[in-house]
């Protein structure tokens, strides 16, 4: 039928698309010792005492940001749907804002709004302010994973049969709520990581000592590195996101990108 | 009982049961609005504020007259025809592949790992993204190592990967599973049985395109393409890599960000009124989405 | 000639009979039910005849021609859907009248159209609105007048009423009739409501599991079953097991009782474990030392308001029956000892088919399908 046809087309062109500067940064990654295919770069990359700093900054302020945003977002959800149904289009519109304001405006705005307070002045206060600016980016994706995690169950039955048994709020929150929207949460949190892991921008006019600007760092010195540490990013994008998939629900909607671009 | 109500109100010592019910309810939503008003509003707030300010805090409109500065202009219009292609061609092209693997009919398997793939690669932009592009199209990347084979580089062949071109087709790469993952769900959502009806009534494969089936996706179609537009504006890592970041590109992100980083002369209302102007184009952008959005979802929620 | 003509029809996927062959005569102006349970082959059927599947064998021919090869878009049949199929970015007069667009016809005539069928099924005032502005019952009448536009031969409904209220499916089933029976278009009604197939049609075609199992007017499916399963699927039904006593009287001993009356059994042996089946509605209280009847003890007494179902116990064997709501009616009571007639000529003899084990499924069926429980 001519439909298959042009259908393989168009997905032949896409893919090729797609893979041809994947492959080809992984050939020029491995092309670091003149004349043969190697890690060397892999090697040197990791040896760098600077990449396993960043790195592993980055993953600390991964952690940070996907615990502070779940301590925010679960319980307002949660909330929202129960007691404020009619905020619910405020509350999405919130969610859209981080799409209304980008990277470069949001710290733009939080560096000249919060100038001459110890949130500028110290790099304790900075990097608060990072993992402030990564719960604003991720909130879209965390928002509505956790959001349509609550709706599948019945939120507020739910609750009503805790409370006739006996529990208060937080041990509503912890025994029933939590467990229920898990699955929601790690969704939401994947993306976080991944997020976050590859970000640049934010980090870089904070002057925090991230993966990303690390990257960048690199660029400027060495060939073959940058690519090497490229194959790693999207190595480490691709486990995140699997791994979400494995994980599984799915969220409606247009996924609305949180990634440094 | 509305007599009662009225009694209630007239005796303060009497606790509004209403009344004190709402009041605790949206004490539970204080954090977030707290959090938001912080690290969202205040920001935006004080930036547009900011830009009608001057040193001593005067109002003053010279700061949004520097908007008018040729070189500032000629960088917002040259963002915009960035953004505005690859919204197009990116668009375009995952339009054309989220057809492939619903209405196309590609096997099961095919299309699961399409999606797969445009959830990690609408995630893969900024630095690494670049560096992949540079490893490919540089001038020591892999295609000139092939055309070098054959006497060529990419420069003869009128290429450059760190001009206009060179930045949209990097661009590209995370706008085209962006577009994907928009287009999918309403491909889905376009219901077989319209096809049936229509064919019962007489309409040619064609006539149910042209009379049912593109009108009903165009509304996500343009929300899509107005997404990819509102995604290519606000990027900024993907073309510090690829410009270096200097003052001197035309891409308003960066040059916000160069008012930050001291890369370029610092003029605080300068930087100020750039980042208003961005907000501004923005909020141009969202306003059609959700619009298009919503027409899309009622005639597709049944 | 019959109007439309199915011969040797048969559709097979892949390995899955999903409808055996068979034939079907239906002549023009008829309203026909397809009724069965989910997956029996109606719709199929249905899909058939509209064109949207083609069948593995056989042809199907419409006033004489053969279609079986002719595309839907030529075949100017009308078509219902369950979920109403509304063109959502079209009014509601742009929606019936696209049939008429795509024939070209005049807007004036086109305009006059719609204005006569939005009265047709009663909505004159609604032709500007969206279909998602209106309820479920309304779109399924824009529905229908949609497929009425362009004058079709067949109308073809694929379970229309499923998606609605109770209460808006007796209305709208009604008014299908009504317009059906004015406009004496040949119709074809797929629904596994049998309340509806027998209220509303002029012949019912039972199907299970691909296989028509009985065609017939309401009356006979209802009255005189031919299978176990028609007998189970339409209406309510009491089993019985029974052993034949003498066949030359018709009788059978059931519950240490004997019954006489039976025709049925008759070519059997005594000594023949038989199925009676009867429905609740032929069984009446009476007197002891009447004929034909059977000792029972009350289980349960429901009362549905205008009938009182009583469910009974015979030595072992359970059975249900219907009382009329009279003024002054005295309703048994629990534990209460009753005779029970049972007319001969109300029982059906069901067998079970060759090599298959139907009759303690059947049983459970109709406990499960019994009135009360």
């Amino acid at each position: 039928m001519r439909r298959r046809l042009w259908s393989w087309v168009w997905l032949a062109v896409g893919a090729m698309y797609f893979v041809i500067p994947l492959g080809a940064t992984l050939q020029f990654s491995l092309q670091a010792k003149r004349g043969e295919m190697g890690f060397t770069a892999y090697r040197a990359a990791f040896a760098s005492p600077r990449f396993v700093e960043s790195f592993g900054f980055s993953l600390r302020v991964a952690a940070a940001t996907i615990l502070a945003s779940v301590l925010l977002i679960v319980p307002t959800a949660y909330w929202v749907q129960l007691r404020l149904p009619r905020l619910r289009p405020l509350i999405e519109f919130c969610t859209l804002l981080p799409f209304v304001v980008p990277a470069v405006v949001l710290v733009f705005g939080l560096i000249r709004s919060y100038n001459r307070t110890p949130l500028t002045n110290s790099s304790e206060g900075l990097a608060v302010l990072l993992v402030g600016s990564y719960v604003v980016l991720s909130l879209p994706y965390m928002y509505r994973s956790v959001d349509n995690g609550l709706r599948a169950i019945n939120v507020a039955t739910l609750t009503e049969a805790a409370q006739s048994l006996g529990a208060g709020w937080g041990m509503i929150l912890r025994a029933v709520i939590f467990p229920n929207v898990f699955v929601a949460i790690l969704s939401g949190a994947f993306v976080t990581f991944a997020i976050v892991m590859g970000e640049f921008t934010i980090a870089f006019l904070l002057a925090q000592p991230g993966f990303g600007p690390y990257m960048n760092q690199v660029s400027s010195s060495k060939v073959y590195e940058p690519s090497a540490l490229a194959v790693v990013s999207f190595a480490l994008t691709w486990a995140s996101i699997a791994l979400l998939q494995i994980v599984g629900r799915r969220v409606s909607g247009p996924r609305l990108s949180g990634g440094g671009r | 009982m509305a007599v009662r109500t009225d009694t209630q109100l007239l005796n303060p010592a009497q606790p509004r049961q209403i009344g004190g019910r709402v009041s605790w309810a949206w004490v539970g939503i204080v954090p977030f609005a707290l959090f938001i008003a912080a690290f969202l509003l205040y920001p935006a707030v004080s930036i547009i504020t900011q830009s009608v300010q001057d040193e001593q805090r005067h109002i003053t409109f010279g700061n949004l007259a520097n908007l008018g500065d040729p070189f500032i202009r000629s960088s917002y219009l040259y963002t915009f025809e960035l953004s505005a292609v690859t919204a197009i061609l990116g668009g375009l092209l995952g339009c054309l592949m989220a057809y492939a693997v619903t209405v196309g009919a590609v096997p099961q398997p095919v299309r699961s790992g399409l999606l797969s793939f445009s959830g990690v690669a609408s995630n893969f932009a900024g630095i690494p993204l670049a560096f992949a592009f540079i490893a490919t199209l540089g001038n020591l990347g892999v295609v000139n190592a092939l055309l070098g084979n054959f006497g060529l580089n990419l420069r003869m062949l009128g290429f450059n990967l760190y001009t206009f071109w060179g930045l949209a087709l990097t661009y590209i790469y995370f706008q085209i599973p962006l577009m994907v993952l928009v287009m999918v769900p309403t491909f889905d959502g376009l219901r077989r049985e319209w096809l049936e009806a229509a064919e019962s009534l007489g309409a040619t494969p064609a006539q149910y395109w042209r009379h049912i089936g593109v009108p009903v996706l165009l509304p996500s179609v343009l929300g899509g393409v107005v997404l990819l537009f509102g995604n290519a504006f606000g990027a900024h890592a993907t073309a510090f890599a690829l410009t270096g970041g200097g003052g001197g590109t035309r891409v308003v992100t960066i040059l916000i960000g160069a008012q930050l980083s001291g890369d370029a002369q610092i003029n605080p209302g300068l930087g100020n009124a750039m980042a208003v102007g961005m907000i501004g184009v923005m909020v141009l952008t969202i306003v059609p989405y959700i619009l298009l959005q919503r027409r899309a979802e009622r005639w597709t929620r049944r | 000639m019959a109007f439309l003509e199915l011969a040797g029809i048969s559709k097979q996927f892949g390995t899955t009979v999903a409808v055996a062959e068979y034939d079907l005569a239906i002549e023009q102006g008829a309203f026909v039910s397809f009724l069965g349970p989910s997956g029996c082959g109606k719709t199929t059927t249905l899909r058939m005849i509209a064109g949207f599947e083609q069948p593995t064998t056989g042809t199907i021919r419409l006033d004489g021609r053969d279609i079986t090869r002719q595309p839907t878009n030529r075949r100017n049949m009308g078509v219902v859907f369950q979920s109403y199929a509304l063109f959502p970015n079209m009014t509601v007069a742009q929606n019936i009248a696209f049939g008429l667009q795509l024939r070209k016809v005049s807007r004036q005539d086109r305009a006059r159209r719609v204005a006569e069928l939005l009265a047709l099924i009663g909505l004159p005032e609604m032709g500007g609105r969206y279909p998602h502005q209106l309820s479920g019952g309304q779109q399924q009448r824009v529905a229908l007048a949609r497929a009425l536009a362009i004058a079709p031969q067949v109308l073809l409904l694929d379970e229309p009423l499923s998606a609605l209220d109770a209460k808006i499916r007796v209305s709208l089933r009604n008014e299908i009739r009504t317009i059906q029976r004015k406009l004496g278009i040949t119709t074809i009604y797929v629904t596994h409501d049998q309340e509806e197939a027998l209220s509303l049609s002029d012949r019912v075609v039972v199907m299970n599991a691909g296989r028509v199992e009985q065609v017939g007017t309401p009356l006979e499916i209802y009255n005189t079953p031919q299978t176990a399963f028609v007998a189970a699927f339409v209406g309510t039904l009491n089993v019985l097991h029974a052993t034949v006593h003498d066949p030359a009287a018709g009788s059978v001993m059931v519950a240490e009782r004997e019954l006489t009356g039976i025709t049925a059994v008759r070519t059997k042996q005594r000594g023949d474990a038989v199925t009676i089946t009867v429905r609740p509605e032929a069984i009446a209280i009476t007197s002891a030392d009447a004929a034909n009847h059977l000792r029972v003890t009350v289980e349960e007494v429901t009362f549905l308001g205008a009938i009182i179902r009583v469910r009974v116990r015979a030595c072992g064997q359970a059975l249900s029956f219907d009382m009329l709501n009279r003024p002054g009616i005295v309703l048994p009571t629990i534990a209460e000892s009753l005779a029970l007639a049972i007319p001969g000529d109300a029982c059906i003899v069901v067998e079970p088919a060759a090599g298959e084990i139907r009759m303690p499924s059947l049983a459970t069926q109709v406990q499960a399908a019994a009135p009360v429980g």
